[in-house]
């Protein structure tokens, strides 16, 4: 029988604690993950390709499949309704009549949404087909902003829930109002945190068979947890857990929360292939991604702080609106209550209300994402301390200092009840200012205000909970419904260590890993234990509910891994060696206590040659597990199944301890503005972190610099964008910004470590901290720097400029909070870009506005009769490949539009109607084809004109104002705005060559336009010629 | 994100390509790198009948230098040109500009020519043809023809090449000795597509500034040397007839406001260099 023979490195120093080198690496730097796409596919394996709505806010009215279903290799077009006959709606933490199928039903409430779900044998026949799908849609007024929701219902989404507020509670901690009755300041931010999410690299992979046989959906996807949508998913699946067998692969290309949206296309795919009776894999592209998978949630708040003459933070008074896009989607929405304990931050605050209210929106339904809820928060809080220094005179770091909860209050209950369990934060910050470090950013900061640079310095406190409470999300609910529902508490963590009889270890847990490197710090951990080194030990992490322990808590989310899961492992781990402790201490003869595992050897620990190899003794239990003692349990597999006792369910004051270990981080930067382009670049960062005990220092600082850079995005790049008719605007990695290595500046990092008592390693988590803290550290460098007021993010260079513009202007510091990012507000603009409307419908308040005009050598009668005559209208439409008169005035038109090569073919409607005969015309349009769907509306205006040459002429002015959702608007928005001038431009022209009665139509384009560039144009780029 | 059924060509020649071309005409689409065009066919933005694939025709694999310019084949990618050797000496604006062209991986594939013929608004190296008054030379089954860069470039990724043609190479003109040139860029990300780009080349006589990213293509400008403050308020004044786009990342008169500003830079930069000399 061979004895592993230990590992070359091994010492007898203990594994954890170390930077021990990634064991997955090898594989993945060699190529040979196995991601989702990798894995082996069955025969006969089918592909899914989804189909879209392209509308924000649209009923459907019908959706026939006919020519998509007879299209070749096409094996079925599924649509909602067909899902739904064997399926259910999925279930919410939030009771409402707001149903959520896989596939919509008889609306659709955000663009992306799936409307019908093509099968066929590969992924490019099934997109052929999706383009021969028809849907009747009509459109409905969108809702885009969370103030429009909460306050305008005139559009509510789901008309069964009567509002589009689906939750609304308020709490009350203390006494806050006579806080701030008495207090001597009281300071208010109104802050607008945007959408935006931590965006992986791979996106979301489902493969899914039904056995019909045991009635069961065997599913792969990069599913990351939390498992308490196993449930969620079987229920839809119409089928009892033990039915939907759900794997996930080996490794992950990342999901920072983000890949728990798989689990609705793990319904959909899961029905789809029982529909068809084959499997089906689906693998979701970029577009699909960023426009329909997920994204954090948008939330405004109003923060008021009332304080003392000393600046001693009294009470806080949070109300919060959040955004939860079109669909409540489980565990939505935890978004909001995944704080809830921790709303007063790292200040000792025992007055606090919250109002809270979640609204739907026509906007991707949202969820998971690194830092969960925790930038919504942080970003109004430390605004908030950085204002109220400002108003009360005081250092931003000393007012900070001042409220700090104190190193001899922990473990510290806050006001909502969170434990916080360990820390002295106030020497954690002086560790971060150091004895020059501050001094050094002041001083820079000092050199560069003096050479007339804009140059701030940003701070922040946060505090970082980790190991979510199952129970939290029952925040929500009253006491008195919590007491029917009955208690949700804990949060169960699991993992498995086996030594088999050849001694060889392998571990697994229930948790997922998306790249941290689990596997590492878990042999870490094991081989602490059991005296072995930690390359020795395999690890495996793909998941098989099937087979594997798991409980509702299971995943890789909330930072729960070093905390609980590694926690886990240890306590599998010493049960594993107490039994193999029994054996050797017969075979040594000397007391289970006396022996030491080191090396691969049992040995005593007074007399170490008196040993036996760690191989002869698992040898044992397996071949003789008579031999063990039956107290301590027979076989060498353990699975350790544990929660926190601290976890308990919220009280019936609504206090929750919603998380089990809670972090310190302070940070401090540096930002430089370039005046001219506001342009925000980070000079300097530095950031510390007290995360307990730091199981692998180097994996740490990995977690910190992911999560920075992912907070670094957030400040300055990052935003979901969408138009005001809901149509999203950010469906490229052009056009959604995430940072790159160019980007991302060096990070000094800390550590001050104050294990937690309550953890069974003293680790905290601290993967999600940089995402809380570092958006706020950069707005408050940005505010200090521009001297102004920051409300919302992200500070893009043209967000700043407008910061600066305002502040020139003297203008109210108050940013506006819905102005689109990048957008200037309305008021300076150019007259240009915002043409006074003719009429209301020409100018709808968004979308794309342009004018122009023209001469044209011809009298306005007959440029009016050319209009009006539909056989030359027909040959003033570009592309026209079909043409007819539905009547007087009302037109359809099959036209392929485009500019350069980028093409695509458009039905087109349009309606003439004269506004004043000869003279002035309104065309009102709107065109649906496989690139998207467009609106708008033009205003075209005749006068006459005396050309030069004394002969009657034309001055012809146009407005219009077009709208575009879809895929062009996804993926083009760069462009948009100049292809539709183009466009437009092109039609005018040729209406100009048309109607100049001495240009013989040739009837090619180019001498259209030839005849076109003759035209004198006001808005063109071409004025000089 | 599939795209649409194509038929992909790549031949070994010139002629079979040319007679490619002469065939399908307009259903066919020449692509060299594909940084640009691979994307669209995925997005089906694009439907080509026909991808005619000319990155492995050696004979547009060149680059040749005479004293009047610089000749780029339609086959040389952007990062062969950027380690051309002569480049900082015959293209200094070309040599400061290639850096922010996309990223390492991209230029690695994406050629010179198709950045031209992709003829994005935002684009640097069409910034460069028209500023640097450069030539693009086409090609068809009938012969060459070569168009100046204004006439080139006809819009928003647009350009006067017909569907029988393709581009062959291009010619960039080399500057005296006595020319200066300087270029920046706002973009929010290294490699992306600038916000605003603006490009300068001159002497102790005159000034010329390329605009890229405002209009649907490159705006120059012709100006002569005076003093700071006039000569702001002349490309002010220039300027302001642009009509910039606006999009989800900055408004057109962000992007046209910021020009007087980075051409005043490029100018306080370009008299640094002429007086160090």
């Amino acid at each position: 029988m061979p004895v592993p023979s230990p590992s070359a490195k091994t010492t007898h120093k203990r594994w954890v604690g170390r930077s021990v080198a990634r064991v997955e690496d090898e594989a993945l730097v060699r190529g040979l993950g196995q991601y989702a796409d990798d894995l082996a596919v069955p025969r006969a394996l089918t592909h899914a390709a989804f189909l879209r709505s392209p509308h924000a806010h649209a009923e459907l009215r019908s959706v026939d499949a006919t020519a998509a279903a007879a299209h070749p290799g096409i094996i079925a077009v599924l649509t909602g309704p067909e899902l739904a006959a064997i399926g259910k709606p999925f279930i919410t933490g939030v009771k409402t009549d707001a149903p959520h199928y896989p596939l919509a039903i008889d609306r659709v409430r955000y663009m992306g949404e799936p409307v019908a779900v093509v099968i066929a044998t590969s992924r490019y026949v099934a997109e052929d087909a999706l383009e021969l799908i028809e849907v009747d849609y009509a459109p409905l007024p969108a809702v885009v902003t969370p103030g429009h929701a909460a306050t305008d219902q005139s559009v509510v989404l789901h008309p069964g829930a009567g509002s589009n507020v689906l939750h609304e509670r308020q709490f009350r901690y203390g006494d806050p109002e006579a806080e701030f009755a008495a207090a001597a300041h009281v300071v208010t931010v109104d802050t607008v945190y945007p959408r935006n999410a931590c965006t992986p690299i791979e996106c979301n992979v489902v493969q899914a068979s039904f056995h019909p046989g045991e009635q069961l959906y065997d599913v792969v996807a990069n599913f990351q947890g939390p498992y308490t949508l196993h449930t969620v998913m079987a229920r839809s699946l119409g089928v009892p857990g033990n039915r939907l067998r759900l794997r996930t692969p080996p490794d992950s290309g990342g999901s920072f929360g983000v890949k728990q949206s798989v689990f609705p296309y793990v319904v959909a795919i899961g029905l789809a292939a029982r529909l068809v009776g084959q499997p089906v894999k689906w693998v979701e592209d970029r577009l699909e991604h960023l426009s329909a998978a997920t994204s954090a949630t948008n939330r405004v708040t109003k923060l008021r702080g009332a304080f003392d003459v000393h600046g001693t933070l009294l009470a806080l008074d949070y109300d919060q609106l959040e955004d939860c896009g079109a669909y409540l989607r489980a565990p939505e929405p935890a978004t909001l209550y995944r704080m809830h304990g921790n709303m007063t931050g790292a200040y000792a605050v025992q007055n606090l209300a919250i109002h809270n209210r979640v609204v739907v929106t026509n906007k991707t339904p949202t969820g998971l994402n690194r830092g969960f809820g925790g930038p919504q928060v942080y970003f109004p809080l430390e605004r908030l301390m950085d204002k109220a220094a400002a108003t009360l005179g005081v250092d931003r770091v000393e007012i900070r200092r001042r409220n700090l909860v104190p190193a001899d209050a922990m473990p510290y209950r806050t006001a909502s009840g969170a434990l916080l369990d360990s820390g002295d934060y106030a020497h954690s910050l002086e560790c971060a200012l150091g004895s020059e470090r501050h001094a050094s950013l002041l001083e820079r900061q000092r050199e560069r205000r003096a050479a007339g640079r804009l140059y701030g310095i940003g701070y922040a406190a946060v505090v970082e909970p980790s190991v979510s409470n199952m129970g939290y999300i029952t925040t929500l609910m009253t006491p008195a419904e919590r007491e029917r529902a009955g208690p949700k508490n804990g949060a169960l963590a699991t993992a498995t260590v086996n030594v088999d009889p050849a001694g060889s270890v392998t571990v697994h847990a229930a948790s997922i890993p998306q790249g941290q490197g689990h596997k590492t710090v878990l042999a870490q951990v094991v081989a602490d234990v059991l005296g072995i080194g930690p390359h020795d030990i395999v690890v495996l992490m793909d998941h098989d509910t099937g087979k594997d322990p798991w409980s509702i808590a299971s995943g890789n989310y909330s930072s729960r891994f070093a905390a609980v899961v590694a926690g886990a492992a240890h306590r599998a781990a010493l049960t594993i060696r107490a039994r193999i402790a029994a054996i050797a201490a017969a075979d040594l003869n000397v007391p289970p206590v006396e022996l030491e595992f080191r090396d691969g050897f049992i040995s005593s620990r007074h007399n170490p040659d008196n040993r036996v190899p760690l191989a002869r003794t698992a040898a044992k239990a397996h071949w003789s597990p008579l031999a063990i003692p039956a107290a301590a349990g027979a076989g060498l597999r353990e699975t350790a199944t544990w929660t926190m006792p601290e976890l308990t369910e919220p009280d019936a004051q609504d206090r929750v301890n919603s998380s089990g270990a809670h972090g310190f981080i302070f940070d401090l930067c540096g930002v430089e503005i370039d005046a001219v382009t506001g342009q925000a670049k980070v000079d300097r960062y530095i950031t510390m972190h007290d995360a307990g005990t730091l199981l692998n220092p180097q994996l740490a600082d990995g977690q910190v610099r992911g999560a920075f850079a992912q907070g670094l995005g957030a400040a300055l790049l990052e935003s979901f964008e969408y138009q005001a008719d809901g149509s999203f605007a950010s469906g490229t990695l052009a056009d959604y910004l995430p940072p790159t290595a160019c980007e991302v500046p060096d990070l000094e990092i800390l550590h001050d470590p104050h294990p937690s008592p309550l953890t069974p390693l003293g680790a905290k988590g601290l993967g999600e901290g940089n995402c809380m803290s570092t958006p706020v550290c950069i707005a408050n460098a940005v505010a200090d720097a521009l001297q102004t007021s920051v409300d919302t993010l992200p500070l893009n260079p043209a967000r700043v400029h407008a910061l600066m513009q305002a502040e020139r202007g003297g203008a109210d510091d108050d940013a506006t909070p819905t102005a689109a990012p990048g957008s200037t507000p309305e008021d300076q603009l150019p007259a240009a870009l915002h043409p006074a409307p003719e009429t209301a419908a020409a100018d709808d308040g968004h979308g794309m506005t342009g004018e122009g005009s023209t001469t044209i050598r011809a009298a306005p009668d007959a440029v009016w009769s050319c209009l009006n005559n539909p056989g030359q209208l027909r040959a003033l439409l570009p592309g026209c490949k079909a043409f007819e008169q539905s009547s007087d005035g009302e037109y359809r038109a099959e036209l392929s539009l485009g500019v350069g090569p980028v093409r695509g073919l458009f039905d087109c409607r349009f309606r003439f109607t004269p506004v004043v005969a000869g003279a002035q015309l309104r065309i009102d349009g709107g065109a649906t084809g496989a690139l998207g769907a467009s609106s708008g509306t033009a205003i075209i205006r005749l006068d006459d004109v005396l050309q030069p040459d004394g002969a009657s002429g034309t001055r012809l002015d146009y407005r219009y104002s077009v709208t575009l959702t879809g895929k062009v608007a996804a993926v083009g928005g760069r462009l948009l705005d100049g292809a539709s001038r183009t466009l437009i431009g092109q039609m005018i022209k040729a209406l100009a060559s048309a109607a100049e009665p001495e240009r013989e139509e040739r009837g090619t384009w180019a001498s259209r336009l030839g005849a076109g560039l003759r035209s004198r144009w006001s808005d063109s780029g071409d004025s000089e010629s | 994100m599939k795209p649409a059924r194509f038929d992909y060509a790549c031949p070994d020649t010139l002629d079979e390509a040319l007679a490619l071309l002469a065939e399908e005409g307009p259903a066919a689409r020449v692509m060299a790198g594909g940084q640009s065009l691979a994307a669209m066919l995925n997005m089906r933005l694009v439907e080509p009948r026909v991808v005619l694939d000319i990155s492995r025709l050696h004979e547009l694999a060149y680059i040749t230098a005479n004293d009047l310019y610089v000749e780029v084949g339609a086959a040389v990618t952007q990062r062969e040109l950027l380690a051309w050797p002569a480049l900082a000496d015959k293209l200094p604006l070309i040599a400061q500009m290639l850096p922010h062209v996309g990223h390492t991986q991209t230029r690695a594939r994406g050629t010179v020519c198709g950045s031209l013929a992709h003829a994005d608004p935002s684009s640097e190296l069409p910034l460069a043809l028209a500023l640097l008054n450069g030539e693009v030379v086409l090609q068809s089954r009938t012969g060459i023809r070569t168009l100046a860069a204004r006439a080139f470039h006809t819009g928003l990724m647009t350009t006067a090449v017909e569907p029988f043609e393709l581009i062959r190479a291009v010619r960039f003109p080399v500057l005296g000795d006595a020319a200066v040139t300087a270029f920046t860029e706002v973009s929010q990300r290294h490699g992306d597509f600038a916000l605003t780009a603006v490009a300068l080349t001159g002497d102790r006589r005159r000034i010329r500034i390329g605009v890229a990213g405002v209009e649907d293509r490159p705006k120059v400008l012709d100006l002569l040397w005076r003093d700071d403050a006039s000569l702001q308020d002349e490309i002010q004044a220039k300027v302001s007839t642009m009509h910039g786009s606006d999009d989800i990342h900055a408004s057109g008169a962000y992007r046209r406001d910021l020009v007087p500003h980075l051409a005043m830079r490029l100018i306080e930069e370009a008299r640094d260099a002429l007086s160090a000399r």
